[in-house]
């Protein structure tokens, strides 16, 4: 069996290889088809894995060698294919093809074809090693491969100078993520000697409960990073720049997650501190809450899906911090499937538009992109939790954890956000497919449906955010959650009392109501020509806020960035050139004054330097034997 | 003793040649000198924990002054560091026609003797000579084929390491009256010199002063900067990739052991200097427009944590600034090329007068890409490994000063991936040079040192193995186990 779990692991790589180094004299089809193929692989190779597991076999671990070792610090590069791990491969690989498939179309008429899909491949073979590596340093490992994936695939269109800065941010910005992570393994391998999953975490009882409180806060700030929690969110909405399968696969449906991987990972950690975990679930909360207002306002079809995606990552981030890892990991599920469908549905309409980006501009899309917008549609319904769609169960779940396990306020926030979601998913939705079209001539002539390529990703991740949902089909009619059962071999779920039937019946009837109205006023509002909305100078107030993205920006380069720039010009010019440069010009001077004759030695003449050199040891030599 | 005399003996031979037959000369002796060095790698043995003495000729016996040779697995990487460092090196001033281009040649080639001579010397006087004859190469390379004002610079320069080697020869001089009997400079009688704590102490500062002005470590390090930068690319390597491990080489062997009685207290206020050098430096390198410039305070940075890594004492710290001392070495040396390809291309290092060079220099952005990542240290890169072992070394000596270096992999991140951007990024200049075609030994420089870069990212035990045993045998030795 181990053996799938290297060819999972190493097909993606070698499809790296081969579009990375022979992509440019490859036709772009076979280039593509042969990256697309390495992930099929592996998605065949993570499917037989998933069925060895689901007949109850072992977790397998695959030791390949000895990859660092000093003192008392040994690392091995192996790989533990348990419930968890397979389970996020499943995602990864098998999202990960219909987004390789989709982007065959998508960039075709794109120079740089042939690097994109190394970028894919090495991007899919990077997060199998973050998901599979059986230690916290082989995570790592991944997670700053994925981040320079994602930092290479933000800044793709290398000649957009915007583009490039988006792409720094990023990488930056998640590079702050990191420092805490590390330091969380660093404090690890001083704690328990290892950093092997296994090892960590039979021994976690034992260790000083304060020591284990810092190891989860500073895992909690790398997947603050990593999964664009407040208050480092806002590298997520600029990394849009990326071509939009990047935004699809990276920053929505995988990478973006690996937050929520690492701490449901380390759940046996995080169970036992109260107040990080808590913490957890307030940041998780906030920025839920705050993505979704800032939303609202958006107008760039991307942005608004990005912001969407913060806001549930935010919901997963609640989830993890009342204990319930595998409704998060339900949730990272369903997610994947709708938000990938979303994205790659606003890719298609970007294509259609021939590039436009702004939904002020586009409406009445629904006649020329039937596929697409039915798609878009189940994907909308599904975010917004209508029943029985993906989103709903999932949802409906973090829901009722947050209310059982933590009371009142937490549920109404995250009722509201809910609230919040649907609005600014169907205002996305009525101002791009209903009403009438808004853009040039010249886009209006070009509109087409994409092409096949492009259409069946959409439709099977469709038929995915429709279904997804059954996988946790619990509580509402049996006990048997699907998801819960197979993860709960590695995750231990805090005791949170399961919702009474009638209590998930209120909801259901509740959110039904809710978003009822919710779609009906967005319908009526958003169709009327005359609630198209103003450019962001031209906004006031709330809105004015809320379309500055509340200043976080800003705030950042204000505080951060430019005592930076000024620290580092002060540096140099003050400190370094006038003071410590000072002190030592003034030695020489110093030195000039008592020995203005060593000057006539540096004449630069190779003879007469060596020969002084010669004359001074042999001197030397000779004092020494006189005395 | 090959591996000093052949580089020498080379480099009076290319003196001989025209040009082009120089050029081969010298590289087909820098490739010998390699080959030599795996042989010797290879006749070592590595799982010893003590040092391998090879040549001993009695020079001024009774001064305890001999020639004196031996290896570990420490200077062994330090030898391979060096002789890899130098094929590429004179590989990538291949496409250089500098006036009297046989005498470059032949100073590369004596400062390869040289510094063989000071990673291989078991004599402290030989250890000093060689020290300050590795000086005197790089003082002409700067001194006659450097940019603007560099008289000046170079003068600066030569007289604050010649400082640095003065103060180093006093504490030489001062062990060696300590040492017992007929007073000897050998390694192994220094070891045993007799000397109370503050006299340690003493001795301690004055090999940190030289040590530190090498590297160099803050705040003695404002020769660096300039002297980087005017140097010619070939110089700048040599100085950055190889001259600065001397000290880092000089801290393992010689400032440790010989002032072992020296209070432990010092190193905390070295390791305070390391660490406010490493963020110093990163911060402004931020803002620096010069690209040599932007590398040359990196190199501070990275250094800095080597350094604070390597004075922990631990074995990880020392291991892994050892494995650091090779990637720094190499990482450098790649970067120097690359800047040194720039500017050969568009007259220019000034990043404000760069955009969009990735479009017309696909391969060259690609190992460009590779060779900033090593820097930056991502994991499949050289540099990874070593940070790791580095900062998990400074973490556990205090959790403070481990975060504030942790703060370099932030910082390096933010200058380096600011150099990518500003030159590889944007649109394309409308009348700004491209980087078009390169040249096959820039290529293969550019090449070799990628291949290496990954290669030691995927195996960095391959040389973390090399140093193991002799750096056991050191902590041995310091914790007053069996001598040698």
């Amino acid at each position: 069996m181990d053996i799938y779990i290297s060819i999972a692991l190493f097909a993606p790589l070698i499809g790296f290889g081969i579009s990375g180094l022979l992509g440019r004299f490859l036709p772009k089809n076979i280039t593509g088809l042969i990256s697309s193929a390495s992930v099929l692989l592996s998605f065949c190779c993570s499917i037989r894995l998933f069925t060895h597991l689901l007949n109850g076999g072992e977790a397998l671990k695959l030791n390949l060698y000895n990859w660092i070792s000093a003192g008392s610090i040994s690392i091995d590069f192996s790989f533990l294919a348990d419930n968890l791990s397979v389970w996020m491969m499943l995602i990864i690989t098998g999202i990960g093809f219909l987004i390789h498939i989709y982007s065959i179309g998508y960039m075709k008429q794109d120079e740089g074809f042939y690097k994109f899909f190394a970028y894919l491949n090495l991007f899919i073979f990077s997060m199998l090693v973050l998901v599979l590596g059986s230690n916290y340093v082989l995570l790592f490992f991944g997670w700053e491969g994925v981040g320079l994936c994602s930092y290479l695939l933000i800044g793709f269109w290398y000649a957009n100078s915007d583009f490039g800065y988006a792409a720094r941010k990023a990488f930056i910005m998640n590079r702050i993520g990191d420092l805490g992570l590390l330091l969380g393994i660093f404090m690890l391998f001083s704690v328990f000697g290892s950093t092997d999953y296994h090892l960590v975490f039979t021994k976690a009882g034992q260790a000083n409960s304060g020591t284990i409180e810092l190891i989860c806060l500073l895992l909690f700030i790398g997947a603050i990073g990593k999964s664009a929690q407040i208050p480092l969110f806002t590298w997520l909405p600029d990394a849009m720049a990326g071509p939009t399968p990047v935004s699809a696969l990276i920053h929505a449906a995988t990478m973006v997650t690996a937050g929520v991987y690492l701490i449901a990972r380390s759940s046996v950690l995080f169970i036992g501190t109260e107040w990080v975990s808590t913490l957890v679930m307030v940041i998780g909360l906030l920025t839920a809450l705050v993505a979704a207002t800032i939303a609202l306002k958006q107008n760039d079809i991307k942005k608004v899906l990005a912001y969407s995606t913060v806001s549930q990552l935010g919901y997963m981030f609640v989830a993890l911090g009342v204990g319930a890892y595998s409704t998060a990991l339900f949730h990272v599920t369903t997610h994947a499937f709708f938000k990938a469908l979303l994205f790659l549905g606003s890719g298609s309409v970007i294509h259609a538009m021939s590039g436009e980006q702004d939904i002020r501009f586009m409406g009445g899309l629904r006649k020329k992109l039937k596929i697409t917008h039915l798609t878009f549609l189940l994907g909308t319904l599904a975010i917004t939790g209508v029943p029985p769609l993906a989103g709903f169960f999932s949802k409906d779940e973090i829901l009722a954890k947050a209310f059982f396990g933590h009371g009142m306020l937490v549920f109404i926030i995250l009722a509201i956000t809910s609230v919040f979601t649907a609005i600014y998913m169907f205002r996305l939705y009525f101002l791009t497919f209903y009403g009438t079209f808004r853009g040039t001539d010249h886009q209006k002539s070009h509109l087409h449906e994409s092409p096949l390529t492009m259409t069946i990703p959409l439709i099977v991740l469709a038929i995915l955010s429709c279904i997804g949902g059954f996988l946790g089909l619990s509580s509402l009619f049996s006990h048997h959650h699907f998801v819960h059962d197979f993860l709960h071999k590695v995750l231990t779920d805090a005791a949170i009392p399961h919702p009474s039937h009638f209590f998930e019946m209120v909801i259901l009837g509740a959110s039904l109501l809710v978003l009822t109205v919710i779609i009906f006023t967005t319908y009526r509002f958003y169709t009327s020509a005359k609630n198209i909305p103003v450019a962001l100078d031209q906004e006031v107030g709330v809105s004015k806020l809320l379309g500055h993205k509340y200043y976080f920006d800003e705030l950042y380069r204000f505080i951060f960035q430019k005592p930076v720039e000024w620290m580092s010009k002060f540096t140099f010019q003050t400190i370094d050139r006038k003071l410590i440069d000072g002190i030592v010009n003034a030695f020489g001077k110093i030195a000039d004054f008592f020995g203005t004759h060593l000057r006539t030695l540096q004449s630069g003449n190779v003879e007469y330097y060596l020969l002084a050199m010669v004359v001074g040891v042999v001197s030397f030599l000779v004092i020494y034997q006189l005395v | 003793m090959i591996l000093i005399i052949l580089p020498l003996i080379a480099s009076l031979f290319t003196l001989f040649f025209k040009n082009k037959v120089a050029k081969i000369i010298a590289l087909t002796a820098s490739v010998a000198q390699l080959i030599l060095n795996f042989i010797l790698l290879c006749a070592t043995n590595l799982k010893s924990t003590s040092l391998q003495a090879l040549d001993f000729y009695p020079w001024y016996a009774s001064l305890g002054l001999n020639f004196s040779t031996g290896v570990d697995g420490i200077s062994m990487v330090m030898l391979l560091l060096t002789n890899v460092a130098c094929v590429l090196i004179l590989l990538s001033s291949w496409d250089n026609s500098y006036s009297s281009m046989t005498k470059f040649l032949a100073l590369i080639l004596f400062m390869q003797g040289a510094l063989n001579g000071v990673f291989l010397s078991m004599n402290g006087l030989m250890f000093y000579i060689f020290w300050e004859l590795a000086l005197i190469p790089i003082y002409f390379i700067v001194g006659i084929w450097g940019g603007e004002n560099r008289i000046k610079i170079t003068f600066k320069f030569f007289i604050y390491t010649f400082l640095g080697s003065l103060l180093m020869l006093l504490a030489l001089l001062f062990v060696y009256l300590h040492t017992p009997g007929n007073h000897s400079f050998e390694w192994s009688e220094m070891l045993k010199a007799q000397m109370t704590g503050w006299e340690s102490t003493l001795v301690l500062w004055a090999f940190f002063i030289a040590f530190a002005i090498k590297m160099p470590i803050f705040p003695f390090h404002t020769w660096q900067a300039d002297t980087y930068s005017v140097a010619p690319a070939q110089g700048t390597m040599l100085l950055s990739g190889i001259m600065l491990k001397m000290g880092i080489f000089g801290m393992i062997r010689w400032m440790w052991p010989l002032a072992k009685n020296a209070c432990e207290c010092n190193y905390n206020i070295f390791i305070i200097l390391a660490v406010i050098g490493i963020i110093y430096a990163a911060i402004i390198a931020i803002r620096q427009n010069d690209i040599k410039r932007v590398i040359a305070w990196s190199s501070v940075s990275h250094v800095g944590l080597i350094a604070a890594g390597i004075m922990t004492w631990s074995k990880e710290g020392i291991q892994g600034g050892i494995l650091q001392s090779f990637n720094h070495g190499i990482n450098v040396i790649g970067l120097f090329m690359i800047v040194e390809i720039i500017e050969r291309r568009l007259k220019t290092r000034q990043l404000d007068q760069m955009r969009g060079l990735a479009k017309h220099g696909r391969t060259f952005a690609c190992l460009f890409m590779i060779i900033t990542l090593g820097s930056v240290a991502v994991p499949f890169t050289n540099g990874f490994t070593g940070e790791f072992l580095l900062l998990n070394a400074t973490f556990n000596y205090h959790s403070i000063i481990g975060i504030v270096s942790g703060l370099t992999i932030i910082f390096c991140a933010v200058y380096m991936l600011r150099v990518y951007q500003l030159s590889m990024f944007g649109p394309e200049k409308d009348n700004g040079g491209r980087i078009g075609k390169l040249t096959w030994s820039e290529y293969s420089t550019l090449g070799c040192i990628a291949i290496i870069i990954l290669c030691i990212g995927i195996f960095p035990n391959w040389i973390l193995q090399i140093s193991e045993s002799s750096v056991d045998g050191l902590l041995m030795l310091m914790k007053g186990g069996p001598a040698l």
